[in-house]
């Protein structure tokens, strides 16, 4: 009897097993090609709004971006291969070439949401963008803020750049799954909803993204390895999702040229 | 059989009848003569005013849920996988650590409380001391096996993509100050907030349990205040190096009184309510409900239908603070439960659920073993492989190693330790009241 038992538990197991297994074996080999980027669409759309994007690229003038992050908008020592400069490389693309896209980064290395939205006021009189995507949580996790506290720094922020004119994009956390058992990212990326929510903005689910990649094979986030060549690829993809979020949230018709 | 059987389990055919629920009633003293008190039980001069159920048959529908907790608990710290989506978290607001928090009050009043009603309080007290101290060393245990893993993952692992996370490990460089955090419950790695959570509501099952013995209502009506107080004026514990504990005492002792004022005669008194049909109707559709909120996390397509209204009252869903919300989904759960899996259910006995109901018998050392399992589960995906069979292989040998473990802790106090076993009863039984 316990022989049955444990027989029915290694078939459902199994049977559980199999469907991702045979998605993860399709994947290796993929991961130089977009193929690797693919997400199912739902993490590509949003209910929430861009219009002064939409507003910008109607009436022809340049589409200033700005991305205020920490430090895991960037690659240690090759700041071309980071997502926010994919991201204009593959904006640039799809968009009309008459359109002109500037992408700058304002990295607040170590700072909580409180202390970086504190810095907003200035920052926007500094520039004056478009869009704002604020990629923000992971060094709240670290610290475990007081999810309470992330959550109203995180309205203060989003308020402040909305005041300055901008539309904005929330971007969460990496999903980090050699951390997972040290860094509780939950409570954060769900206070992120919940701003995004109640602003009606767009968040940019980057922790569901990764971990989609991670699940499905196309990349291994596992991976101990310590030179840039992952880095390099899981910044291309998350440049060119973040791009078509964009470009979905604004409404924009991607440039038809490209047939 | 009545509902209030199936409410209570109260026990051996024949005692311990609804006779005795009039408990505030002191009047009836002398007028219960045929209540018939539990094998074992000293007679008593009056009756108080709380009730028991005899001591007898486990009541195993209490060990299978907790072992059924303990098994999600442990799912549930695994990174996500398919199997998570079985567990409860995905459907509704309440989780595990509900059925946990509740049945470790439930068990912890059924065992504490009778000795304190047959030995005293300080008796009594001495002995949940001692289990208290149990947990803490099961807790300073679990965080040296932490301390471990994480150093080591800090010494080998440098992907650029991660830089920024790797600040997790700051509070290395400073072992002193984080360990006697540690031991003063104040630094609490993820996955490590159960049993601080506990200690404290354990801490104050004395008072919880002496304050029931005068009167069980005005107890949970004082700790309904206390959690109201909580949300009023937001009392917390603080952590370390900040922020605060992620299980709030003061909010969550909600669910642990409420379980012991259940476990003395509250659910009998309940059972009126347990088994009327509009109480069904009400959790059904609560139950709905929530299910549908749920659904909306997942196919973000369905929030549209979710008046903002609606949205903006009910989130955040606080865990922290056990928000009413989940407190209330978990009355559901326990509701439509006691009412459709009567506590002779043959399938109790079945060996299907021997595994679960084994583990829920010894709940603090499989809670402890889950964390661990958990923690080595999280270290193989890591160094060896990450890929989706390794994951359910490491789920399912998680949960055979506990059921093994929970087997071998049986066959001890069964065979190993027979001499002592005869002088043993419920009383002393700490694997009754265990938790974690």
């Amino acid at each position: 009897m316990k022989a049955k038992v444990l027989l029915s538990l290694v078939l459902l197991c199994g049977s559980l097993a199999a469907p991702v297994a045979r998605a993860g074996d399709a994947a290796p080999g993929a991961a130089t090609a977009p193929a690797a980027c693919e997400l199912p669409s739902y993490l590509l759309t949003s209910e929430s709004q861009l219009p002064k994007v939409a507003e910008a690229v109607k009436a022809g003038k340049p589409l200033e971006i700005l991305v205020v992050g920490s430090r895991s908008t960037t690659i240690p020592s090759s700041e071309g291969s980071s997502y926010p400069a994919r991201m204009e490389a593959i904006l640039k693309e799809k968009l009309p070439p008459s359109e002109a896209v500037h992408v700058s980064v304002e990295i607040q290395s170590k700072r909580t949401a409180e202390e970086a939205a504190s810095t907003f006021v200035k920052l926007m009189e500094a520039k004056t963008p478009t869009l704002v995507v604020w990629q923000t949580g992971t060094v709240d996790a670290i610290r475990s803020i007081d999810p309470d506290e992330f959550r109203s720094a995180v309205t203060e922020g989003v308020v402040a750049l909305q005041k300055a004119g901008a539309d904005v994009v929330l971007m969460n956390l990496q999903y980090s799954p050699r951390t997972e058992t040290m860094i509780s990212a939950q409570p954060f990326l769900d206070n992120m909803r919940v701003v995004a929510q109640e602003h009606d903005i767009p968040l940019f689910d980057r922790f569901t993204i990764m971990r989609q990649w991670n699940d499905q094979g196309q990349f291994d986030l596992f991976s101990p390895s310590r030179g840039p060549e992952l880095a390099k690829q899981v910044h291309d993809c998350l440049g060119r999702a973040l791009a078509q979020f964009v470009i979905d949230a604004a409404h924009l018709e991607p440039a038809q040229q490209q047939n | 059989m009545t509902i209030a059987d199936h409410v209570t389990g109260s026990t051996i055919a024949g005692t311990a009848k609804p006779a005795d629920a009039k408990p505030v009633d002191s009047k009836s003293v002398d007028s219960t003569p045929g209540d018939s008190k539990p094998a074992g039980a000293k007679p008593r001069a009056t009756v108080p005013a709380i009730t028991l159920p005899a001591i007898g048959e486990r009541e195993l529908r209490l060990d299978l849920f907790r072992g059924l907790a303990l098994w999600l608990i442990f799912i549930d710290h695994l990174p996500p996988s398919l199997l998570t989506w079985f567990t409860i978290r995905n459907y509704g607001f309440s989780d595990a650590t509900e059925i946990f928090i509740f049945i470790s009050g439930y068990t912890a009043a059924f065992v504490y409380g009778r000795a304190m009603l047959e030995s005293g309080v300080v008796i009594a007290t001495a002995r949940i001391l001692r289990r208290v101290w149990q947990i803490y060393v099961a807790h300073v245990f679990l965080f040296t096996i932490f301390l471990a893993e994480i150093s080591y993952v800090a010494t080998r692992f440098e992907n650029p993509l991660y830089t920024e996370e790797m600040g997790i490990m700051d509070f290395l460089k400073q072992p002193d100050v984080t360990i006697v955090q540690a031991l003063l419950l104040r630094f609490r790695p993820v996955n490590m907030d159960v049993l601080p959570l506990y200690i404290v509501l354990m801490l104050a099952l004395p008072l919880i349990l002496w304050s029931m013995k005068w009167r069980p209502d005005v107890t949970l009506g004082l700790s309904v205040a206390l959690y109201a107080v909580t949300w009023e004026y937001d009392l917390y514990l603080s952590a370390y190096p900040n922020g605060f504990w992620a299980f709030n005492p003061f909010a969550w002792q909600l669910l642990f009184v409420f379980g012991a004022w259940c476990a003395l005669g509250g659910a009998r008194r309940m059972s009126r309510i347990l088994a009327s049909p509009v109480t069904m109707w009400i959790a059904i559709a609560y139950l709905a409900a929530a299910f549908y909120v749920t659904l909306t996390w997942y196919v973000p397509q369905l929030s549209q239908f979710m008046p903002k209204r609606v949205e903006k009252w009910m989130y955040p869903i606080d865990k922290t603070d056990l928000d009413v919300l989940r407190f209330t989904h978990f009355l559901a759960l326990a509701a439509l439960t006691v009412r459709f899996l009567p506590r002779d259910w043959p399938g109790l006995k079945s060996r299907w659920l021997r595994p679960l109901i084994l583990c829920g018998q010894h709940s603090l050392e499989i809670f402890c073993l889950g964390v661990f399992l958990a923690f080595a589960g999280h270290f193989i995906l890591a160094e060896v492989s990450g890929g989706a069979a390794m994951h359910a292989l490491i789920s399912l040998s998680g949960v055979l190693i506990m059921w093994g473990v929970a087997w071998v802790i049986s066959w001890y106090k069964r065979v190993a330790d027979k001499s002592g076993a005869k002088t043993k009863n419920a009383v002393g039984n700490a694997d009754l009241a265990g938790g974690g």
